[in-house]
């Protein structure tokens, strides 16, 4: 015979406590010191992005465009599962050392990036600690730690499309990037 | 000959799969499907209901449990244009077995619609051994006429775990990640669907960027990542009001969330300073703790299904290997030692098994090993397979498939390493999460 079962459920509204007040976060870790690594500019000749041509007389100070054409780009590259900052890296950074310091009221977030061969929870970590591998960088250069934040993309937002070793590597980055005031 | 064999068939497959290192050939084909008639079920009256006649859903039930047995792997629906005996209402509790038997069919599925005065409709399923010419299960549905179809995946679950000694799997649900456009300008959108791809909708607009969806074990939540905002954390979903969520004011990127079985704690990871640690939080009283310590990535955690034990992955020893803990962080001890990464982590329902992601050789696999990290067999290889995710039942594994080329979707394999086949989609697809069966 059949047997009667309850009518099955309509979806049932659910609200789970979420809403959550303020918690108070683990003391903060000191990410380790990038540490230093002889310079291999020839081990790495991967293409930058264009930059803005200097004194062209249509950018802004203390914008983005004035930022890459002043220092030569606004993106410092890792090798694959990396977080260590390259001589060519330190140079590009020194140089954003050098124009935060000439525009003290621009604050930029450090963005981090991963290529895509790695799984998805582990490159968002992985860009968590390239963007403050770049961060610290900063930082050690005397700029206020008040105007730099970070953020990990992970894999979610390459800068080129691409499968290969080439598009890779320049999808394992961290940009500075000028906040919007 | 007993019908009841099924279960001899999948447990072999370990041992199968032992001589072939890493990886199993999925194409091996150990298994012979069932042969098994779904004739449409008979209208128990002549009415109709909003979701149509009584005929109309007789025949679009039978079509959906033949679908869901189908895609088991472990029967194969004979076509109804081979049938040489129609079903009417008097055949459902009488069937005509010497002509089922002609066309070798091993089980038969038949059944009623009946509208009910209220407009709603009792789906009666029943179940027989053709060639022993007995009964193997009745049960019948009461539901609303536009439920017919959970009716159908219900008698399809009572099928399948009749004749597999397994729980059923198909009155359930899939939330995943839809995606579309290039690499660099990429929409994701959370959807839904049942686990035969019917009745999808998106639940986010595509406006913000959004990750790894899982369902809390009461299925009316959903937790999942956002970067609403810039703010990359973790959020809840109330499915029945659409309302999303923020989970607490952590000022660091939370993100990998999970249930735990209770429904009571969420577990996630946060990046604090470049740091990624395991944590905590109870959905009742707020309270955050804090599950692993030191400079490590410590990520992707999930629940035992008795919630005693956390599997997660760490790069602490120098990549990433999958580590089990118990629930209050202690004990921590190193179970994967394969070649290459393990990633990914997935606590099978059962508890037998933990599905992860394997890194190696350029290229991606979804595995499965025992929790003690003994028995390690490769079921997938692809470009780029991983996210892992376990059907209710334990028996299939769901994951995404990445080509080279940048698209994605959903494909499935039995934990046996067998029947691997493409999820249906309307866009591109990640990130899949399945629901437990439905109440």
């Amino acid at each position: 015979m059949t047997r009667h079962l309850p009518k099955l459920p309509l979806l049932t509204l659910v609200l789970l406590a979420a809403a959550c007040a303020p918690k108070k976060p683990p003391a903060e870790l000191q990410a380790p010191p990038a540490t230093a690594r002889p310079e291999t500019p020839a081990a790495a000749p991967m293409d930058r992005p264009a930059t803005v041509e200097t004194g062209a007389s249509s950018i802004v100070p203390g914008s983005q465009d004035d930022l890459r054409a002043q220092t030569g780009g606004d993106t410092v590259l890792f090798a694959y599962d990396s977080y260590e900052l390259d001589g060519e890296a330190r140079a590009t950074l020194l140089k954003h050392a050098t124009w935060l310091r000439a525009n003290p009221n621009v604050r930029v977030t450090l963005e981090g990036h991963c290529d895509e061969r790695g799984t998805r929870e582990y490159n968002l970590a992985l860009g968590d600690r390239r963007a403050n591998s770049a961060k610290n960088f900063l930082a050690t250069q005397g700029i206020d730690v008040a105007r730099l934040s970070t953020i990990s993309y992970g894999k979610e937002k390459p800068a080129v499309d691409g499968a290969d070793e080439a598009a890779y590597a320049r999808n394992r980055r961290a940009v500075t990037m000028v906040m919007s005031r | 000959m007993r019908l009841i064999l099924f279960t001899a068939a999948l447990f072999a497959a370990p041992a199968f799969a032992q001589s072939a290192p890493l990886r199993v050939d999925i194409n091996a084909g150990l298994m012979q499907p069932m042969p098994i008639a779904v004739p449409a079920f008979a209208p128990g009256n002549g009415a109709s209901t909003e979701a149509g006649t009584t005929t109309q859903i007789g025949e679009r039930a039978a079509q959906v449990i033949a679908n869901d047995l189908k895609s088991s792997g472990l029967f194969r629906p004979l076509d109804p244009a081979a049938y040489t005996t129609t079903v009417g209402i008097d055949d459902v509790l009488k069937p005509d077995f010497p002509a089922w038997r002609t066309i070798a069919a091993q089980a038969l599925v038949t059944g009623t619609v009946t509208a009910n005065p209220d407009g709603g409709i009792t789906l009666a399923c029943y179940a027989y051994d053709v060639f022993a010419g007995a009964e193997i299960a009745r049960q019948g549905f009461v539901t609303t006429a536009a439920g017919w179809r959970r009716a159908a995946h219900k008698c399809a679950d009572l099928v399948y775990s009749r004749l597999t000694g397994e729980s059923g799997y198909f009155d359930s649900r899939i939330v995943y990640v839809s995606e579309t456009g290039t690499r660099t300008k990429r929409i994701k959108r959370l959807a839904i669907m049942d686990q035969d791809g019917a009745g999808h909708r998106f639940l986010t607009s595509g406006q913000n960027l959004v990750l790894t969806p899982r369902f809390a074990p009461g299925q009316q939540t959903i937790t999942y990542m956002s970067f609403e905002n810039n703010r990359p954390r973790v959020w809840i979903y109330t499915l029945g009001s659409g309302r999303q969520e923020a989970v607490g004011q952590f000022s660091a990127m939370t993100f990998a969330p999970r249930f735990s079985p209770d429904g009571q704690n969420l577990v996630f990871s946060m990046a604090v300073g470049g740091n990624t640690d395991i944590y905590r939080f109870n959905l009742a009283t707020r309270s955050t703790t804090r599950l692993t310590s030191g400079p490590g990535i410590d990520t992707s955690p999930s629940y035992s299904p008795d919630g005693t034990k956390i599997v997660f992955e760490s790069d602490r020893g120098g990549s990433q290997q999958l580590y089990v803990m118990n629930a209050d962080g202690s004990g921590q001890s190193r179970i994967s030692f394969g070649e290459g990464r393990s990633a990914s982590p997935v606590w099978s329902p059962r508890g037998d098994y933990i599905a992860f992601t394997r890194m190696g050789g350029g290229r991606f696999g979804v595995g499965v090993m025992r929790p003690d990290g003994s028995g390690e067999r490769l079921l997938t290889n692809g470009f780029q397979d991983e996210s892992p995710a376990w059907s209710p039942n334990g028996r299939v594994i769901l994951f995404a498939r990445g080509d080279r080329s940048g698209r994605s979707g959903l494909w499935s394999v039995d934990i046996s390493g067998l029947n691997e086949r493409r999820i249906a989609t309307p866009l591109d697809a990640s990130d899949p999460a399945w629901s437990p069966l439905l109440p």
